[in-house]
């Protein structure tokens, strides 16, 4: 990342680079149901991030080697525009990165799709980050869970993400872009809010015992609030009935 | 599910065949059509565009990269395109396909011969020029999609900003202007169906026209065009065609902003 880059200060005076405190989210906003193929769609806004994602399925399961008889296999394509970073031209498909985004949000969801109601079928997760600035795994987990919901699959939990990092010695909840970059630390978590348990677990960085707690509990109660924004784009969907739906970022 | 499409399939053909459509439209009207530019800050360009419920998205990135041999000092244009399985359940993950490479190349084709944008203002030094790359993001399909794509292109070069240059490296996030476009290059799709030619295709006149023509148009030339199916246009279609598109392509023209 921007390892060459001189490092920010990251925290002063109580205050991060973007002006927030250690438990401040950046401006959420998401909006169900954008897409009309899809079978449920969901955009979300996070920071700078702008996150498209679409659902298909249940539907046959294909190359049928793939199949379960038991149970759906949800499949997930997480994927970066080209146009998405801030610095060069990405090259377009999946490459290492992306695949093992892509494995551990289909891991996450693989635990809450009740998959048991529709044996021999697959439900396809596609997301995609038409701008990034931080925090896309997170974002799309957030997004995709959404689509989900609007597209009527049937999960035990409506989940969602985010990440907390380690700022000049702060632990704080959301990183930006600059933070990623150059913080000590980034751990990207979702939980279930039915449960507590986790389901998406990755850290990068030095922390301590008291640390990984103090994130823990930060992730925890952001949760909460970012649960909110999804029911209430849910919500949305059913009060304002619409027959052709579009994406509209303003 | 695959019978009740043959079932609509047949009825949309059967309309057709009588002069009329099944949402009602004109033979040569365009569905709604809605353009949203300037969407996105890390692009150098970007726009979105509806045209009834297809929706493309197309970003515009400036990068440094090598000449090509044959033409040292000029800059490299690339377009691509994403079928995005997210798009339709029609599209799969994987390899580019036919359908979108041809998708690429007719939007392409239209911006490089009207000659728009001054690629040999690109040049920076003798090893370096610029890179100007258009990636037209497919997110939900509904039939006419080079049509969509090409507006969303042409409108995401107008809103697109020069990145500013220092010792042949690009300062991202500063610009020195907009992007000189001389003008404004857009395509008219038509679907035939035997003898009945139509503007804008449904997918669902999609899936059982015999072709289509697209012709991409200056306010003052055809620029580009392509012939897509099995079936055959005459000349007599190609002079109507073209008429129309001049006609139509003021339309599409005066919805770009920028």
């Amino acid at each position: 990342m921007g390892g060459s880059a001189e490092k920010p200060a990251l925290f002063t005076n109580g205050k991060r680079v973007d002006g927030r405190g250690v438990e401040d989210l950046r401006p959420l906003k998401i909006v169900a149901r954008v897409l009309n193929d899809a079978e449920g769609s969901a955009y979300v806004e996070w920071g700078k991030n702008k996150i498209l994602a679409g659902i298909y399925g249940p539907r046959e399961c294909i190359p049928r080697h793939d199949q379960s008889l038991y149970r759906a296999i949800v499949k997930c394509r997480y994927g970066m525009a080209p146009f998405s970073g801030a610095e060069e031209h990405g090259r377009s498909g999946p490459n290492r990165r992306s695949k093992e985004i892509s494995k551990v949000i289909k891991e996450a969801f693989e635990n809450v799709v009740i998959s048991e109601n529709f044996p021999k079928t697959e439900i396809s997760i596609f997301v995609e980050v038409l701008q990034s600035d931080g925090g896309t795994r997170c974002a799309a987990v957030t997004a995709a869970a959404v689509a989900l919901a609007d597209a009527g699959i049937p999960m035990k939990d409506l989940i969602s993400a985010v990440a907390v990092c380690k700022i000049d010695g702060q632990i704080a909840v959301d990183p930006g872009k600059e933070e990623d970059n150059f913080g000590e630390s980034d751990m990207p978590i979702a939980f279930s809010p039915r449960t507590g348990e986790i389901l998406l677990f990755q850290m990068d960085g030095l922390l301590t015992k008291e640390e990984l707690a103090r994130g823990l509990e930060l992730a925890r109660n952001a949760s909460a609030k970012i649960r909110e924004v999804q029911v209430a784009a849910i919500r949305k969907v059913y009060e304002e009935p619409k027959e052709e739906r579009f994406l509209i970022i303003d | 599910m695959e019978s009740l499409n043959e079932i609509k399939r047949d009825t949309f053909s059967a309309l057709l065949l009588q002069g009329k459509r099944s949402d009602g439209r004109a033979m040569y009207d365009y569905r709604k059509i809605n353009v949203q530019p300037s969407i996105l800050q890390n692009a150098e360009g970007a726009s979105l565009v509806s045209i009834g419920r297809s929706q493309v998205m197309a970003g515009i990135k400036f990068d440094i990269a090598k000449p090509y041999a044959d033409r040292p000092t000029e800059g490299v244009l690339s377009t691509s395109a994403d079928l995005l399985p997210l798009a339709s359940h029609l599209f799969e993950t994987g390899p580019p396909s036919a359908e979108s490479i041809e998708l690429a190349r007719v939007v392409d084709r239209g911006i490089r011969s009207a000659n728009i944008v001054d690629l040999s203002s690109f040049s920076i030094d003798e090893e370096k020029v610029l890179a100007l790359y258009i990636d037209l993001y497919i997110l939900d399909h509904d039939g006419n999609l080079i049509d969509t794509a090409a507006l969303a292109a042409m409108s995401a070069l107008s809103s697109a900003r020069m990145p500013k240059i220092e010792a042949g490296k690009i300062i991202r996030g500063e610009f020195t202007g907009k992007l000189p476009v001389k003008e404004k290059v857009v395509t008219c799709t038509f679907g035939k169906l035997g003898a009945k030619s139509f503007l804008d295709p449904s997918l669902d006149e999609e899936k059982g026209m015999d072709c289509r023509l697209t012709i991409a148009t200056t306010p003052t030339h055809m620029c580009a065009a392509q012939k897509g199916g099995w079936g055959t246009v005459t000349e007599k279609d190609l002079a109507e065609f073209l008429d129309i598109s001049m006609e139509k392509g003021n339309e599409l023209r005066a919805l770009i902003r920028g």
